[in-house]
């Protein structure tokens, strides 16, 4: 059992700390900010170009096939120098290459990878939130096409995205978790609309709705097979709970530094209270950063995603919600004007975390029947 | 990197958790079974676990701090009744000193409060995990940092934690002794490194005991009916069992890298990593086997029922060099904010 860099990682990790001198954008965190969201494209390719983005990914698509563990040293190496984290979009990866067919695979994912297509996930609905195999939105067969109609809500950066993941129901005749199918449709055409949602910390560009009236889709642009879009869709969720494919650690530690730095810097400003709840960020994030550690090397045996990705989830969730505490406690609300709400935004966005990607309610869930083996009534 | 368990350390693991598996007590009333313990003590005793941190000819331990740990996890899952924490810790003072193995069973003496080695007094210090246990191990002052002096123990109790013994050292015995033969003082290197030691053994101990009282509770869940279903049907209960869980897979996280960082990083990073570890799994450990409490219900707060031999067991690991609060004190130090040591 080794925590230590090899020295190939070691040499990985003075080069992208060396890059990091030059190229970092100095974005303020995703959680507070549209700015970020605008610059976001831009530092992805940058990071993918210098060669430490989509590393544990196969080479046909645009990765380099490295263990996982590489993550754990970009998060740690953006995280020290003050960088955004890494782009969260290995789930959408993780479901094409599990799902999709050569001929998908490599039409879609090398843009992916590289950040030159930017990609949106529709599931949700208003309707079908936890349930989402009730979900409504339908796909009918017209000649070599699919003809989408439905509603779709919570689609991150439905905005600026060219091309959405959507999942709608092809066979209304068979169970419900059966007759549902995954597409890749472009969002630049006359039968989509999409509406950004402002969210409780004011920021409008993450997180969107999409109506499909009549939007046309290839049939080969499906991914999968016919009625394989629940299979792929918990492939993706699952991706979607892990802590070590979104790059949360970076995030997390960034913004814990940050605060850390306003403590130390003017200690009599802060009381033992505010000072605990920095005391406990600081220990989260690194307990994080430690597990994400374990499970990206439990990887090295082969790639899973099972229920434990429940427990990372949840973990994932304490974690931002105690750094979301602390940036309240120690970064204050910013009553007045001309206070920097920073601090409050972050915070707010915190609360999303025990939603997004499947509610806490769900995962506990999932971990006491999957894991503890305990009864369903 | 790569964190995984070595096949020996597999092995090593798997011997520890079939030993208490064995001999560990699996009822309350077994903890009264003299024959059963001293089962354990000797097995214990032949497995060679308690000689894992003395020194090899090049000073260095026989095992590093990963397969101390995963031993003190076992142990602390099966409740053992058996000394591992205090003979280790004893050894490892020992070792940093340059001095020979100990020829009677001894163990180490901690502060009133437990939250520091005793140093220099004997006076209120209490000797941990002190059952069987003829002597105990506290440092006092000498040129260049400490050196490592014995005192006899005296009566011991298992008031709070019924597995392990805490002792007064022997208020009629003779003032602390020197060990003979030390070589070398303990620097503040040295105590940081034996310190790092003591919080990641303690955090592996608290990762085992939550380990077993959420086993323990989820076979409980899984027997006890109501309403003419098992328990463990409801989500109020599956809910909180699965909480248990994660706080304990996030523990075990912390703890890893806690016990590999006793010899792999240098003194203060390895305090800071074993603080971060002690901190997270003592402030997890009290409301998991709360949980095994409450999950149990009115059976959970009789002594018949074991959910509180762990809990007792979590209490005594927590105290041990600091609980939450002294090493959220520890972690913030480390980072810069001083003057923490009010958070307690």
């Amino acid at each position: 059992m080794d925590f230590g860099d090899s020295p190939a990682e070691a040499a990985f990790r003075a080069r992208l700390r060396d890059w990091l001198r030059d190229n970092n954008p100095g974005l303020p965190a995703s959680s507070t900010s549209d700015d970020y969201w605008a610059g976001q494209a831009a530092w992805h390719q940058g990071l993918y170009d210098a060669g430490f983005f989509g590393l544990s990914w196969p080479t046909d698509i645009g990765g380099q096939a490295l263990p996982s563990v590489y993550d754990v040293i970009v998060d740690e190496e953006l995280a020290a120098a003050g960088a955004p984290p890494r782009p969260s979009l290995g789930y959408l990866v993780q479901g094409i290459l599990e799902h999709g067919d050569e001929d998908v695979r490599r039409r879609f994912l090398p843009g992916i990878v590289n950040g030159r297509d930017r990609w949106c996930q529709g599931f949700s609905e208003p309707d079908a939130g936890s349930d989402l195999a009730s979900l409504r939105t339908r796909a009918e067969r017209d000649g070599d096409e699919y003809v989408i109609t439905g509603h779709k809500v919570w689609t991150s950066y439905s905005d600026v995205a060219d091309w959405c993941l959507v999942l709608a129901r092809t066979d209304a005749d068979v169970p419900r978790h059966k007759g549902l199918s995954a597409f890749r449709i472009s969002m630049r055409q006359p039968g989509i609309e999409q509406r950004p949602l402002r969210m409780i910390n004011g920021i409008t560009s993450e997180f969107g709705e999409v109506t499909f009236d009549g939007a046309r889709v290839p049939a080969s642009d499906m991914i999968g097979k016919p009625g394989e879009g629940w299979r792929l869709a918990m492939t993706v969720v699952s991706h979607e709970r892990e802590p070590g494919e979104l790059g949360y650690v970076a995030r997390y530690k960034k913004m814990v530094k940050e605060l850390t730095r306003l403590v130390r810097d003017e200690p009599g400003r802060y009381g033992p209270e505010q000072v605990r709840d920095l005391g406990w960020a600081i220990v989260d994030a690194e307990m994080l950063r430690l597990h994400v550690c374990r499970r990206l090397s439990d990887r090295l045996d082969g790639i899973s995603h099972g229920p434990e990705g429940s427990v990372d989830k949840l973990l994932m969730t304490q974690v931002e919600q105690a750094v979301g505490h602390a940036a309240l406690s120690v970064g204050g609300a910013a009553h007045g004007a001309g206070g920097d709400d920073t601090w409050l935004k972050a915070y707010l966005y915190s609360r999303a975390q025990s939603v997004m990607g499947g509610t806490s309610q769900i995962q506990r869930n999932l971990v006491a029947g999957r894991i503890l083996g305990l009864p369903t009534s | 990197m790569d964190v995984r368990l070595s096949p020996e350390q597999q092995a090593l693991r798997d011997s520890a958790a079939q030993v208490v598996d064995r001999l560990g007590p699996h009822a309350v009333r077994e903890l009264d079974d003299a024959e059963r313990a001293a089962k354990l003590d000797a097995a214990v005793t032949a497995s060679g676990w308690r000689e894992l941190r003395t020194a090899t000819d090049g000073d260095g331990p026989w095992a590093s701090g990963v397969e101390a740990a995963l031993v003190a996890e076992e142990l602390g899952r099966g409740l053992a009744d058996a000394p591992f924490l205090g003979p280790t810790l004893a050894a490892e003072l020992r070792r940093l000193a340059g001095a020979p193995p100990a020829a009677s069973p001894e163990t180490v003496a901690l502060a009133p409060d437990l939250a520091d080695v005793a140093r220099g007094t004997t006076g209120g210090a209490v000797a941990v995990d002190a059952h069987r246990a003829a002597s105990a191990l506290l440092l006092v002052p000498a040129p260049g940092g400490h050196r490592v002096a014995q005192a006899a123990v005296g009566a011991g109790t298992d008031r709070v934690d019924l597995t392990r013994w805490t002792a007064a050292l022997d208020p009629g015995g003779a003032a602390a002794e020197p060990v003979a033969d030390q070589t070398r003082p303990l620097d503040d290197d040295a105590v940081a490194r034996w310190t790092a030691l003591g919080l990641a053994l303690t955090a592996a101990d608290l990762v085992g005991t939550m380990r077993g009282a959420v086993d323990l509770a989820c076979g409980y869940a899984k027997e006890r009916r109501q309403y003419g279903q098992p328990i463990g049907a409801f989500q109020a209960v599956q809910h909180l069992l699965a909480d248990a869980f994660v706080a304990v897979e996030g523990s075990r996280s912390a703890a890893l890298h806690a016990a590999w960082a006793v010899d792999a990083l240098a003194p203060a990073e390895a305090l800071a990593a074993a603080a971060v570890a002690k901190a997270y799994a003592a402030r997890a450990a009290r409301t998991v086997c709360e949980t095994a409490i409450q999950v149990h219900g009115g059976i959970g707060n009789t002594w018949e029922c074991l959910a509180h031999v762990h809990l007792r067991r979590a209490i005594l690991s927590g105290d041990v060099l600091g609980g939450a609060g002294a090493n959220l004190a520890r972690v913030l130090d480390h980072h810069g904010i001083g003057g923490a040591g009010g958070l307690r």
